[in-house]
C-alpha cells in the first residue's frame, strides 16, 4: 500500500534548496493542488529571480522564468494569450514586494485571472541574506547589519493588507508553513486560489509566511519558532478579501 | 480572417504599422503611451476588441515587454511599440527575449535623446537598436522603413523573420514617419506557418514540460547557447540583408542614409546630378545585419562617402567599418529633432565632388 | 513633370490638418505621388499648428516643406514665420479676417480673403480652413467637383456624413471670392 508518494506535478529532479527550507513544502503544496485539480496539462508556471529561480526544473508543467519582479506581466501576456489554460506565478519577497511591486499591484488592480503564490520569508536568500522589504524591524541582515532601522530605511511591506485596498484582486490570504496545521490550511489556501482561477474569479494571491534558517543564522527548528514568535504577530495570517463570499453573503 | 485592404488609402505611417500588424495575424498589443507613437496604440485600441484580439494598457514600459515576453512564449505573435525612452525601459525584457530565444516585433519611434530629450524626429538609437539594446551578447533584427508603404511591409516582413529565426525583430522608424501620411497599399499573402514545438501551451499530459528560459547557471552551456544564436546569426546575414541603391552605378560620390534622412539624401542626389555630379545613395533597409558588401564596393569605388544623419554620427561607424576605410566617410547631420534640409546635403556633395573633406 | 509643395498654417483648431488632409486625398484620386506631415507635439493643443502637403508626378523625397510653393497662414504668427520661407514666384493665401497686415514680400502671389468671416456668415464657423482651401483651389485652377467630391467622401467619416455638403459649400464659397 503506498501511503506517501511524490505529486505527478512534481518532477524527478533532485531540488537546490538548502535544509530545512520550506520552498520545498510550498512546492509541494502546489503540486498536490495541481493534481487533485487535474490540471497538469493546462497549467503554466512562471518562475521568478530569487531562490524560487529553477523552479522551472521542478514542475512537471510547462513553465516560464520571468525576469526579476516581471513574472505577474509575464503571466498577465500567457493568460491573455491562453485564456483557458491555468497560470501561477511562484514568487519571493525581493520578487514581488519590491522591484516587481509595480507589476503586482497592477495586476491586482486588473483583477487579472492568474494565481500568485508569494513566498514571504523576511529577507534576499538567493543573494546571501539581505534587507528584504519584509524584513522586520530591528531584523539583521547582511545590508542591516545593526538591524533594520525604519528611521533609516522605512517599515515593511504588508502585501496581502495593501492589495485588500484595491478593488480588483478576487482573494488575499496569508498563510504559514511552520508546523502540521499551518501547512493543511495553506493547502486549503492554495488550493481556493487555483479553484478561483478555473472558475474565472480572478485574481487570486495567497502570501505564505515561510522560513530562511540559513540566511537567519538559526536552525531549522529555531527558525520555525521564529515565524511563529516573530513574523506571524507582524503578518496575521487569515483571509484579506474574498469577494465572491462576501458577495454570497 | 482574412482582413485586406487593397486599394491605396492615406494612412500615417503609425497606423500603417498596426494594420499591417494585425493583417500579418498579431493579435496581442501592449504599450504605454509616449509621443510621437501612440497613434500606434490608440489604433490598436480601437481594432483588437472587434477582431478577437487584445490590446492591453500596460502600467509601464517595462510591464509591456513582460506581457509580450509572456505572449511570445506561448507561440503567438505579439508586439509592442514606443519611443526612445520607452525602448531603454524595455532593454532588460529585450534581452531575456533574446536569451529565451523568443520571436517578437518592437517598434521603435525614435525622438531626440539622451534623457527626456525631446519629441521631435531622431535616428539617436542607431547604436541602441543595432548593437547595445542591453547586456550579454545578442542582435536584434532592425529594419529601417523609409516610407508608410514601408513601415506596413517591413512589420509584416519583421514578424515572418522573427518567427523564422527566433528572435526580436525591430522597425526603427522616427517621429517623420510615424506622423506622416503617404498612399498605402495593404495587401499581403502572409507566411505565418512556423511550427513552434517549444511554447509553453500546456503539456496537455502528452509531452514533456517545456521550459522558456534564459538561465544557465553552468559557463559551459551558457557559451554553446551563446554559439548556437551567433550560427544562426550567420544564416541571417548571409540570408536577409536588404538595401536599396540609388545612381551608384557610376557613382563617385556616395552618400548613404536610411529611413528619413534617406529621402532628403535623395532630393539633394537629384539636384547634385542636375549639375553633372556624379552622386549615389545607399540605403541600408536592415541596419542590423548591416549590408558590408555595397559598402565595400563602395569604397573601391567612389572618391568619398557622405553619412546623412539625424544623430551625431552613429551609423557612420558602420560605413567605415565596411568600407575598410579605404575611402574619406564624413558626417552630414543634424541632432536633437533638427532635420538636415537637402540643401545642407547638396552643400555636402558639392564640397566632397570639389575634393574637400567638408 | 511638376511637383507642388503646400504648406497649411494656423492655430490648433483651425482645421488646419483636415485640410492638408483633404488636399491630399484629391492629390491621390487624381493618381498624383502625395505625402502630408502634421507638426506635433504640446503646440498642437491650441497653439500653432501646421501641415506639409506635397503632391507630385515623380516620387516625393523628402516630406518636409520648408520652402514652400504654396503657403496658406491663417493667423499672423504663421505669416510672421513662413513668409520669408515661401519660394520666389510662390503664392501665399492669407485669412485677411485674422491677418491684418499685408504681405511685405514683391515677388510672390498673394490672394487675401476674409475666410473667417465668410464662414460666420454663412453659418459654418468651423469651416473657413476649407473656404479658404477653396480659394487655393480655384487660384490654382484645381478647383473640379469631381475630385473634391471623392476627397471629401474619404476625408469625412460616414458618422459625419451631414458635413459632406456643408465643405462642398464652403470650398465653393471660398472659389467665388
Amino acid at each position: 500500500m503506498v501511503v506517501f508518494d511524490k505529486p505527478h506535478a512534481l518532477t524527478d529532479v533532485s531540488m537546490h534548496y538548502c535544509p530545512g527550507c520550506t520552498h520545498g513544502i510550498i512546492h509541494r503544496l502546489v503540486a498536490e493542488v495541481i493534481d487533485e485539480l487535474g490540471i497538469e496539462g493546462k497549467t503554466i508556471g512562471v518562475a521568478p529571480v530569487g531562490c524560487s529561480v529553477m523552479a522551472y526544473d521542478y514542475f512537471n508543467c510547462d513553465m516560464i522564468e520571468a525576469a526579476h519582479g516581471r513574472a505577474p506581466a509575464v503571466a498577465t501576456g500567457v493568460k491573455r494569450a491562453l485564456p483557458e489554460n491555468v497560470v501561477f506565478t511562484y514568487q519571493g519577497d525581493g520578487d514581488l514586494a519590491s522591484i516587481g511591486m509595480a507589476e503586482t499591484v497592477h495586476s491586482a488592480a486588473r483583477n487579472e485571472n492568474i494565481t500568485i503564490i508569494f513566498v514571504n520569508n523576511a529577507i534576499y536568500g538567493m543573494t546571501g541574506g539581505q534587507m528584504a522589504p519584509t524584513t522586520l524591524p530591528e531584523q539583521v541582515t547582511q545590508t542591516s547589519p545593526y538591524g533594520r532601522d525604519v528611521n533609516h530605511c522605512g517599515f515593511p511591506i504588508k502585501v496581502c493588507e495593501m492589495l485588500a485596498t484595491l478593488d480588483g484582486p478576487e482573494y488575499l490570504e496569508r498563510v504559514a508553513v511552520n508546523n502540521v496545521k499551518n501547512v493543511k490550511a495553506a493547502k486549503k489556501a492554495i488550493k481556493k486560489a487555483f479553484q478561483n482561477q478555473v472558475e474565472g474569479k480572478g485574481f487570486s494571491l495567497i502570501e505564505v509566511v515561510s522560513s530562511c534558517p540559513t540566511n537567519w543564522g538559526m536552525t531549522p527548528k529555531k527558525a520555525l519558532e521564529w515565524v511563529e514568535e516573530k513574523m506571524i504577530p507582524y503578518y496575521p495570517l487569515g483571509v484579506y478579501k474574498d469577494r465572491s463570499a462576501k458577495e454570497e453573503n | 480572417m482574412v482582413l485586406k485592404m487593397a486599394d491605396k488609402v492615406l494612412m500615417k505611417g503609425n497606423e500603417a504599422i498596426a494594420e499591417a500588424a494585425i493583417l500579418a495575424g498579431c493579435r496581442h498589443y501592449f504599450g504605454y503611451p509616449i509621443t510621437p507613437q501612440t497613434e500606434i496604440a490608440a489604433y490598436m485600441a480601437k481594432r483588437m476588441p472587434k477582431i478577437g484580439g487584445c490590446f492591453l494598457q500596460a502600467e509601464s514600459e517595462i510591464a509591456a515587454i513582460n506581457m509580450v515576453y509572456g505572449v511570445a512564449a506561448t507561440g503567438k505573435r505579439v508586439m509592442t511599440s514606443s519611443s526612445s525612452p520607452g525602448i531603454s525601459l524595455k532593454g532588460e525584457g529585450i534581452s531575456y527575449l533574446a536569451g529565451a530565444d523568443l520571436p517578437s516585433l518592437i517598434v521603435n519611434v525614435q525622438r531626440g535623446g539622451p534623457g527626456l530629450g525631446g519629441i521631435q524626429p531622431s535616428q539617436s538609437d542607431y547604436f541602441q537598436a543595432t548593437k547595445g539594446a542591453a547586456h550579454g551578447d545578442f542582435h536584434m533584427l532592425v529594419l529601417a522603413p523609409a516610407s508608410v508603404q514601408e513601415m506596413a511591409d517591413l512589420t509584416v516582413k519583421g514578424f515572418e523573420l522573427a518567427d523564422k529565426y527566433r528572435m526580436t525583430a525591430m522597425v526603427l522608424a522616427d517621429g517623420t514617419m510615424g506622423q506622416m501620411m503617404e498612399p498605402v497599399s495593404l495587401d499581403y499573402d502572409v507566411k505565418n506557418t512556423v511550427e513552434k514545438p517549444w511554447a509553453t501551451t500546456g503539456t496537455n499530459m502528452e509531452r514533456e514540460h517545456n521550459i522558456v528560459n534564459s538561465l544557465f547557471l553552468s559557463p559551459e552551456k551558457l557559451e554553446e547557447e551563446n554559439f548556437k544564436r551567433y550560427d544562426r546569426y550567420k544564416l541571417i546575414e548571409e540570408n536577409e540583408t536588404m538595401y536599396e541603391e540609388y545612381m551608384m552605378d557610376d557613382a563617385e560620390i556616395c552618400v548613404s542614409a536610411f529611413g528619413i534622412a534617406s529621402r532628403v539624401a535623395k532630393n539633394a542626389i537629384n539636384e547634385a546630378r542636375a549639375m553633372g555630379i556624379k552622386v549615389g545613395l545607399i540605403r541600408p533597409i536592415t541596419l542590423w545585419p548591416f549590408p558590408k558588401a555595397p559598402f565595400k564596393k563602395a569604397g573601391e569605388q567612389v572618391k568619398s562617402i557622405i553619412s546623412v544623419e539625424l544623430s551625431m554620427g552613429q551609423m557612420i561607424e558602420d560605413i567605415r567599418l565596411a568600407s575598410e576605410c579605404k575611402v574619406p566617410v564624413t558626417l552630414c547631420n543634424r541632432a536633437g529633432g533638427m532635420i538636415p534640409t537637402p540643401e545642407q546635403v547638396l552643400e555636402a556633395i558639392v564640397n566632397a565632388n570639389n575634393g574637400g573633406a567638408k | 513633370m511638376s511637383t507642388t509643395k503646400f504648406l497649411f498654417a494656423g492655430f490648433g483648431g483651425q482645421g488646419i490638418l483636415f485640410s492638408g488632409k483633404f488636399l491630399a486625398y484629391k492629390g491621390l484620386i487624381e493618381d498624383k505621388q502625395v505625402s502630408w506631415l502634421p507638426s506635433y507635439g504640446p503646440e498642437m493643443r491650441g497653439g500653432t499648428a501646421s501641415c506639409s502637403v506635397i503632391l507630385s508626378d515623380t516620387p516625393v523625397g523628402s516630406p518636409i516643406v520648408s520652402n514652400p510653393d504654396v503657403l496658406v497662414a491663417m493667423n499672423l504668427p504663421s505669416l510672421d514665420k513662413y513668409e520669408d520661407s515661401v519660394v520666389s514666384g510662390g503664392t501665399i493665401f492669407v485669412d485677411s479676417t485674422l491677418v491684418e497686415r499685408k504681405v511685405k514680400r514683391t515677388d510672390v502671389n498673394v490672394h487675401y480673403i476674409p475666410a473667417t468671416a465668410l464662414a460666420d456668415k454663412n453659418g459654418m464657423p468651423t469651416l473657413a480652413n476649407m473656404i479658404i482651401v477653396g480659394k487655393v483651389l480655384s487660384a490654382l485652377e484645381q478647383f473640379n467637383e469631381d475630385g473634391i467630391n471623392a476627397a471629401l467622401g474619404k476625408v469625412i467619416s460616414a458618422r459625419h456624413a451631414n458635413m459632406l455638403d456643408f465643405n462642398l459649400k464652403a470650398l465653393k464659397i471660398g472659389s467665388e471670392n
